[in-house]
């Protein structure tokens, strides 16, 4: 079986409640050591299937033996021991004995010396090896989940709306093929550097912004996956302090989950981000996001997340001036949308300039994006029609395109948003006949 | 590939909805319908009426039985459908993601077998 998660095994352990400080402690290696322990397994097998089964094993095996004898001195050296064991013992299944026999002692030596001292770092080239560009680009995220915080198949299919099946086949595959292709555990080049990192960046913004999706945290899973994202976008800047992207990416989280709170009211209905309460942002992120964005920009290398984070910093000028600082956010969005070919940012940017220059200017940048096959969809896209219609008083055109934005939601608070927006425009109009 | 979205909700409470909340609800459908048709997606729905006014018929050992009600009593009812032609299964779920009854209950997504 592939999917053996330690997620279930952790849930098992707290349904059984056995001993608490192990299973505390068997939790706390879970949940931040599990990727290290199947990165530096993997690493060196470059079976990531197969690192992965074995330490869903060791952590069972410690949930019965470390109530019974204690947390050993290194429970990281202890579970490596017992996974070492398990890929042995099927490295010799899948093999025979003899023709397995000096890959065994390679492994062997490799993980005794793990026991024995610190465990080095693997899992920036597990991250790298996850979002390899060989690897299909949607099951990248999954991938660098699963492999280093242990999400199983069904909650990584959930947060990106695939059936688990599918997911859980995804991954497999994705899995044979880092051992089939052989896709190196390393860290590129200095070359080739930029390129990777931009891979294994984009992974990782794509599981927060699943995350994102869920605001008020009613799907917990969802939750966490913001949370998981930043975790991971913090791991990525204590193993690479240099690359002002991965800094950059950090920022822009921590400014997207600064507002989290203030997205909802008391009443649990949408508040967009023009009439959020300033004073509801996390002001400590916030304060985290711009000495990271600030670290980033003396490196002298601008970058598409170091761009984003800035429009989010723009956005916090209201904290103290009451207004967005508009004229600098469109000129974010034009260099972004110079090395950037997204309708995220063309949205974005129609937006910030009707902001700055008024309804008319936003609503011709937003026709310019007009046959992009990709905003039929899309809904940010028709909301955004919808409202700089309203404001040039394009009552028709305006509930039309609200129509489109309403049957596109998912979310239903920004439905009912949307709807009460709708009926207001209804009102207006009667209002002036 | 042709997918079947079926609806599945409490009907009661859909019954017993303030008059606002339904009108809520028949725009949300409505504009839900509207997307799929501009998205050349949709390829039919319906609306059922409750499983009160459901019958079930069946033939066993030769003899017709008919009984009042719908086939199985259970906590979300059937209530409607829709049949969306798409590409593969994700766009299916996205679809069914954005129906209004996967608020309120729940949609199960099913292939259609062509015969």
């Amino acid at each position: 079986m592939d999917n053996v998660s330690p997620e279930s095994t952790v849930t098992t352990l707290s349904v059984h409640a056995l001993d608490v400080p192990a299973r505390d402690t068997a939790e706390a290696v879970a949940r931040r050591g599990y990727g290290k322990l199947v990165a530096y397994l993997a690493a060196r097998t470059r079976d990531v299937a197969g690192a992965e089964d074995a330490l869903a094993d060791s952590f069972a095996a410690a949930l019965t033996d470390w109530p019974q004898n204690g947390i050993p001195h290194n429970p990281e050296g202890w579970l490596i021991t017992v996974a070492r064991r398990r890929m042995i013992d099927a490295a010799r299944r899948r093999r025979g004995a003899s023709e397995a026999a000096d890959h065994l002692r390679l492994i062997a030596e490799e993980l005794a010396a793990a026991e024995a001292n610190d465990m080095q770092d693997d899992r920036l080239r597990l991250m790298f090896a996850c979002a390899h560009p060989a690897i299909d680009p949607a099951v990248r995220a999954p991938l660098i989940l699963q492999t280093i915080l242990g999400f199983d198949a069904a909650t990584i299919a959930s947060a990106f709306l695939v059936s688990p099946a599918t997911m859980g086949q995804r991954l497999v595959r994705a899995k044979s093929k880092i051992r089939e292709a052989g896709i190196p555990f390393r860290l590129p080049e200095r070359a080739e550097l930029n390129e990777r990192l931009a891979a294994v960046l984009g992974a990782i913004y794509a599981a927060f912004s699943e995350g994102w999706s869920d605001p008020v945290g009613t799907q917990t899973r969802r939750r966490n996956l913001a949370e998981e994202a930043i975790w991971l976008g913090r791991l990525v800047v204590s193993l690479l302090p240099e690359e002002p992207e991965g800094l950059g990416l950090l920022a822009l989280m921590l400014h997207a989950e600064a507002r989290r709170a203030a997205r909802r009211n008391a009443q649990g209905d949408y508040v967009p981000l023009a009439e959020q309460d300033p004073q509801a942002w996390d002001a400590r992120a916030i304060e985290e996001a711009e000495a990271l964005l600030l670290r980033a920009s003396r490196m002298g290398a601008l970058g598409r997340y170091q761009l984003e984070a800035a429009v989010q910093s723009a956005h916090t000028v209201r904290r103290r001036t009451g207004r967005s600082d508009w004229p600098a956010i469109v000129e974010l969005y034009d260099a972004l949308a110079a090395i950037v070919d997204s309708p995220v940012v063309a949205i974005n940017r129609a937006i910030a300039m009707a902001e700055a220059r008024g309804a008319v200017e936003g609503l011709a940048a937003l026709d310019a994006l007009e046959g992009d096959p990709r905003l039929a969809e899309y809904q940010p896209y028709w909301a955004a029609r919808a409202g700089l219609l309203a404001r040039a008083g394009e009552v028709a055109a305006a509930a039309a395109a609200y129509e489109r934005a309403i049957g596109l939601e998912a979310d239903p608070a920004v439905r009912k948003f949307l709807q009460e927006r709708r009926t207001e425009l209804r009102y207006g109009e009667s209002c002036r006949r | 590939m042709k997918y079947i979205l079926l609806i599945y909700g409490n009907e009661a409470g859909m019954l017993s909805a303030s008059k606002e909340t339904a009108g809520q609800m028949i725009a949300a459908y409505s504009a839900y319908t509207e997307a799929m048709k501009k998205a050349g997606v949709y390829v039919g729905s319906d609306r059922l009426r409750p499983t009160s006014a459901a019958s079930t018929v069946r033939v066993a050992n030769g003899k017709t039985q008919v009984l009042d009600g719908p086939y199985a009593e259970t906590k979300e009812q059937l209530g409607g459908y829709y049949m969306v032609d798409v590409p593969d299964l994700d766009a299916a779920l996205s679809w069914a993601s954005r129906c209004p009854g996967a608020a309120h209950g729940t949609m199960e997504v099913r292939p259609i077998w062509t015969m």
